[in-house]
């Protein structure tokens, strides 16, 4: 979710550089049992909750994964990394590979770019504007389900709306396909994905917008700099921190996104709109191959594990070290 | 050079407006789409009905149903919320307020279940609620949704109580007051604005789930709206009016929460963002 990251690097920030720091509220160290206890107290709650039902499932995917097994009864058929080297060999699943990485390329080229121009547009004095902002962020609102059926009525072939716009615009090559043809599936999805999240990174980029001292605009104005050039060469930078967390949401949110796609294709037709999500839903619940579902969740883990530990560490560091940071955000 | 300005405040309002249509075109013909017959769908998919069909709306509004998967959904946030910020706001108290060995390690625990996408861990959780004996139980739901929901609220809260001076607390300590007590009389009361945030944050998450109680409700009984939402796609496949009706009233209830909670929602969601 979303703040969180931020606020995360945020905490981190504090951290490495102790000068800034304000000094923390923080009682002197515990003293004897009665302390001990009180803070056990506090802390068990959340601990039990998280480790039962957070991190206990991973461990049980990791060892699941390695078992051919239905779901039921016992837990015998060890094939090491047989569901793996499967996994790696099967066509389709290469393919959901492919297609969770269409999606972020998608996301981060086309989506964000468009929630920056909505932001910087509704960012300038404008009548109407907080109605304008409430408005682009309703569909965030909605669940994601609603908004699967939602777009299957529109993009029905033949009494879809989509179809008759489509003959509006002369664009009749696209009639009765949408969601219905494995060529246009996916930009098909992508879109009511815009449709969905763009509003959610417009008010993240609008917040990051209005932390920009308007001083550091004006005096670029003032030393000759015109509309682009404040843009490219101000804010852009500015909102660097703003910008990559959003990168990282949009990542993580295209890796597991399951309920819109459940809904509208169920992965189909033929798989190709099918995600790793889908998969792992598909072989687990449906075909009752828990074993191999459980590889692909362990591999959906891995990748996100990855991704963040590597985009924590080389791209927001600049944000937990830089200077970027205190001038923007702050 | 004022010609100039009002042109381009025009062409400004033209492409606002044009991203509006995108968003609010969809919108408006589920409502309109709700007020026809499926045959009118069809034949005239953009106008105003021929005539306003009320019955797609009224009969589902009379379906016992739909309000009982409204009451679950809402039952299920309300206790999905309870356990998220009642355990975080515990578990944030100490890890903000007292040093102790391992208190970051901790803290850092709890972050990393930010990376942690939910559908990893949905196939394993279904195995370890089956054996508990948690399927067809809203308890099924409701912990494993509070556990996703700790890592953000911890961080919320902790921020949040680490800006409340330890003056305060000397003063409440010097007056006589423990520990459990500040907590309770004096940090909670004074960190209603986060908890406020943090709650919508858990009740808009739980409300949209549709995974879990996919998953974990077979009975009917316990259906929520997302899910009552996809069956009812399923059942009435081919009314596509009555279908777009459903969907619309399954809007309501979270755009008037949004409508009410929306500052808390967006101050949440941003908070991170712009300060520290």
């Amino acid at each position: 979710m979303p703040s969180s990251v931020s606020t995360l690097t945020k905490e981190r920030t504090e951290d490495a550089v102790p000068a800034r720091r304000p000094p923390a509220p923080v009682r002197s160290l515990l003293r004897g049992w009665r302390d001990w206890a009180s803070v056990a107290w506090f802390l068990v709650p959340a601990l039990v909750l998280f480790l039962v039902f957070v991190l206990a499932p991973i461990v049980v995917a990791v060892f699941t994964g390695f078992f051919k097994w239905g779901g039921i009864g016992p837990m015998d058929d060890f094939v090491g990394f047989g569901n793996y080297t499967r996994l790696f060999e099967d066509e389709v699943f290469l393919g959901d590979l492919g297609r969770g990485l269409y999606l972020i390329v998608l996301s981060v080229t086309v989506q964000l770019p468009f929630a920056l121009f909505t932001a910087v547009l509704l960012n300038q004095r404008l009548r109407g504007r907080a109605v304008y902002r409430m408005l682009f962020f309703a569909p965030y609102i909605l669940s994601e389900v609603v908004t699967a059926v939602l777009f299957t009525m529109i993009f029905l072939p033949g009494s879809g709306m989509a179809d008759h716009l489509a003959g509006l615009l002369g664009l009749e090559g696209l009639q009765g396909k949408w969601l219905a043809d494995p060529s246009t599936v996916m930009p098909t999805l992508f879109v009511v994905m815009i449709w969905k999240y763009f509003g959610f990174h417009m008010m993240l980029f609008l917040a990051g917008l209005q932390g920009i001292p308007a001083e550091i605009l004006e005096a670029a104005s003032i030393d000759g700099a015109g509309a682009w050039q404040r843009f490219r060469h101000v804010t852009l930078p500015l909102l660097g921190p703003t910008i990559r967390i959003s990168v990282f949401l949009s990542v993580i949110g295209s890796i597991q996104l399951f309920d819109l796609v459940w809904v509208m294709t169920a992965g189909g037709p033929n798989h190709s709109s099918e995600t790793m999500a889908i998969a792992m839903f598909q072989f687990g619940f449906k075909r009752y191959q828990v074993g191999y579902a459980s590889a692909i969740s362990v591999v959906l883990f891995m990748i996100s594990l990855v991704f963040s530990l590597f985009y924590q560490r080389y791209v927001l560091r600049r944000d937990l070290s830089g200077a970027v940071t205190s001038g923007g955000a702050r | 050079m004022n010609a100039r300005r009002t042109a381009r405040g025009l062409s400004l309002h033209t492409v606002i407006w044009l991203i509006g249509a995108f968003v609010v075109v969809p919108l408006i013909y589920a409502v309109l789409s709700g007020f026809k017959s499926t045959g009118e769908l069809t034949s005239n998919p953009f106008g105003l009905p021929e005539e306003w069909k009320v019955g797609n709306y009224t009969g589902i509004l009379g379906d016992g149903m739909f309000w009982r998967q409204i009451a679950n959904s809402a039952g299920i946030a309300v206790g999905t919320t309870f356990f998220t910020v009642a355990a975080s706001a515990m578990a944030a108290f100490v890890l903000a307020r007292y040093a102790f060995r391992g208190r970051e390690l901790f803290y850092g625990l709890f972050t990393i279940g930010l990376m942690f996408p939910f559908a990893v861990a949905v196939l394993p959780l279904f195995l370890m609620l089956r054996t508990f004996g948690l399927l067809d139980n809203p308890l099924g739901v409701i912990l494993p949704q509070a556990a996703f929901g700790l890592p953000m609220t911890i961080i919320i809260l902790r921020g949040f109580f680490r800006t409340i001076p330890a003056e305060v607390e000397e003063a409440a300590v010097m007056d006589g007051c423990g520990k459990l007590r500040f907590f309770w009389k004096i940090l909670l009361p004074m960190a209603r604005p986060a908890l406020g945030t943090v709650s919508v944050l858990a009740i808009v998450a739980s409300w949209n789930n549709f995974f879990l109680p996919l998953l974990v409700f077979n009975d009917p009984k316990w259906q929520t709206i997302p899910v009552g939402v996809q069956q009812f796609q399923g059942q009435y496949s081919t009314d596509y009016a009555l279908v777009l009706a459903y969907i619309v009233l399954a809007m309501v209830p979270a755009l008037a929460f949004y409508a009410v909670a929306e500052r808390q929602l967006i101050g949440g969601l941003t908070a991170g963002a712009t300060k520290g």
